[in-house]
């Protein structure tokens, strides 16, 4: 992991609203991580009683050694798939956190060092035909610019996770995820 | 089947069903509610497999009536809920206590009172697990604060349930149920497994209510031949109402010795750092782990603090934390309610100790800073 380490943990919080998919992106990242990789992870999450809408938030801690408290108390880094979620939670990020936005959707960045913006919704639309799998393209991009896991082992957490039928779907989300972000960090670093 | 022979990253709610089925547990009524949902789902995707029966109830009446019908008949049986869903229970939990119906009752607590909170976490239904139904009984309360103990816990009701035949609780909350972690289950077959006495008389000799020398009673099942009645009126030991005074004085003192007389097998705390705390964090459930990595931080800043677990909510631990208390001149009690088993410890330990408690109750857990600052604030 490339990152300053905090007591060996890592923290992130996928954030947006409820319908959106960010706890099972949460789960896929978690298993990647833990049942691919071995690494100690916690994921917990927080919505409201509505089935859509509302903020919904999906939090995983990963370390090296055991987690004993399983909430994020300072984010790495940060997801956010509305504007809303953003605002609320932009303050939490740690001082080198890194914010992932949508880029259609989040349109007032906060003051923050480290900031990607993609445009998932949108891309998900036009290039697999369903916003649906928005969710797992920008979780995908969580794994390139994180670097918390191998490409391969979140593969394996969404193909094990997808619904049945949805594979394919998924997994180009996945590749488009990845690629998008691969060019953005190195633009990143010049 | 549950191939145990690979970590997963699974959910306290699913350990719980797990543990529930891997102790032997074949029959689940239940009615669906969050944050306790995930435990029905998995009991009736895995139940089957395993020769078993899922029923969804009506409601929680229902489901309540039809665990205590499924364990007379013989099976181990189970159901699960949050707040709401647990306060309807309560007067059939009542009957089950009285008519010494063993069962297993899940409660994943979330905000209250009322429909309160429904994903937000919360430990506020404490007292009402002691509580709950009215007249005198001796409840057995177990507390989860992590996915491997949810299954090493509903495993541990199971056998204390069918031990001293009496439901037992388990207040889980909505941050252990739902959260993931990874676990490594155990060979089912491995589990300890303790089975409910059976009879060692001909029928016509039989007592449901036998009072031996340990204060429980061997169980026959409806439909084995063994006659007996089943009421929630106060019986003898045929089950047969009384008002004999001194029946009524034998029935519910065996309520209260059953319990009383095992505490050592039935009490169970853990403790982290205590050797040599002079501050002691109180905390269960969820909470205990803002607390393991508060005794860590308080360290870092030279507070020598320790945490004690109670495992067993109820009966309360008065004899262990009475012996590990001599030595603290602070316990905080952090708990998600206003203050509930502070009331406990303050009676175990207010002679010798200060304490104070920390209290959240806004729908989110309590943090390993909000400890350390009130170690900061209250200790001289």
């Amino acid at each position: 992991m490339k990152k300053k380490k905090t007591e060996g943990r890592y923290e992130i919080r996928l954030s947006g609203s409820g319908g959106q998919g960010l706890v099972l992106a949460g789960v896929m990242l978690a298993e990647a991580v833990g049942v691919y990789e071995g690494k100690n992870v916690t994921q917990t999450q927080s919505y409201g009683p509505e089935a859509r809408g509302g903020t919904s938030r999906s939090d995983l801690v990963i370390s090296d050694s055991e987690i004993y408290y399983p909430k994020p108390s300072s984010l790495d880094l940060l997801l956010s798939l509305t504007q809303d979620a953003c605002n609320r939670y932009y303050p939490h990020l740690k001082d080198d956190g890194i914010l992932i936005v949508d880029s259609d959707i989040v349109r007032q960045i906060p003051p923050v060092s480290n900031v990607y913006a993609f445009p998932f919704t949108h891309t998900a639309k036009e290039k697999i035909g369903t916003t649906l799998v928005a969710n797992v393209m920008s979780a995908a991009s969580i794994v390139i610019i994180s670097g918390i896991c191998k490409t391969d082992s979140f593969l394996k957490a969404v193909l094990s996770r997808a619904p049945r039928g949805t594979e394919s779907k998924n997994e180009t989300a996945c590749k488009i995820g990845f690629e998008m972000s691969r060019k953005a960090l190195k633009k990143a670093k010049g | 089947m549950t191939d145990v022979s690979v970590p997963k990253l699974i959910q306290g709610n699913q350990a719980c069903s797990y543990g529930a089925i891997a102790a032997g547990c074949r029959f689940f009524a239940g009615y669906p509610i969050t944050p306790s949902t995930e435990i029905a789902e998995t009991m009736a995707l895995e139940l089957p497999k395993y020769g078993g029966k899922f029923i969804q109830m009506e409601d929680e009446i229902a489901s309540i009536s039809a665990i205590i019908g499924a364990s007379i008949a013989g099976s181990k049986a189970m159901t699960a809920t949050s707040g709401p869903g647990f306060s309807l229970m309560q007067e059939n939990l009542g009957y089950a206590y009285m008519a010494e119906v063993p069962c297993v009752v899940i409660n994943v607590m979330r905000g209250g009172p009322s429909t309160g909170l429904p994903t937000k976490v919360s430990q506020a239904d404490v007292m009402q697990a002691n509580w709950g139904a009215h007249g005198d009984y001796y409840p057995i309360v177990l507390s989860p604060s992590s996915v491997s103990e949810c299954f090493d816990i509903t495993v541990r009701a199971f056998n204390l349930s069918e031990r001293y035949r009496c439901p037992v609780i388990i207040l889980s909350d909505e941050v252990i149920g739902h959260m993931r972690e990874m676990v490594s289950l155990p060979d089912f077959s491995s589990v300890e497994m303790i089975e409910r006495q059976r009879p060692n008389v001909p029928p016509e000799w039989y007592k449901h209510f036998l009072i031996t020398h340990d204060f429980t009673s061997p169980m026959a099942s409806f439909g084995e031949g063994y006659r007996f009645h089943l009421t929630g009126l106060t019986h003898d030991e045929f089950g047969l109402p009384t008002s004999d005074n001194i029946e009524i004085a034998k029935k519910l003192g065996k309520l209260k010795l059953k319990i009383e007389r095992h505490l050592s097998d039935i009490s169970q705390v853990n403790t982290y750092k205590i050797e040599d705390a002079h501050i002691v964090i109180l905390a269960y459930g969820s909470v205990a782990r803002a607390a393991r990595q508060a005794v860590l931080l308080s360290r870092k800043k030279r507070f020598k603090a320790g945490l004690f677990q109670p495992i067993t909510l109820w009966p309360f631990p008065d004899r262990q934390l009475r012996q590990i208390s001599r030595k603290a001149d602070l316990i905080v009690v952090a708990e998600l309610n206003q203050g509930q088993i502070i009331n406990e410890v303050r009676r175990v330990c207010k002679s010798h100790s200060k304490v104070v408690g920390l209290n959240r109750y806004d729908g989110e857990l309590i943090t390993p800073e909000q400890i350390l600052e009130k170690i900061k604030e209250e200790h001289r």
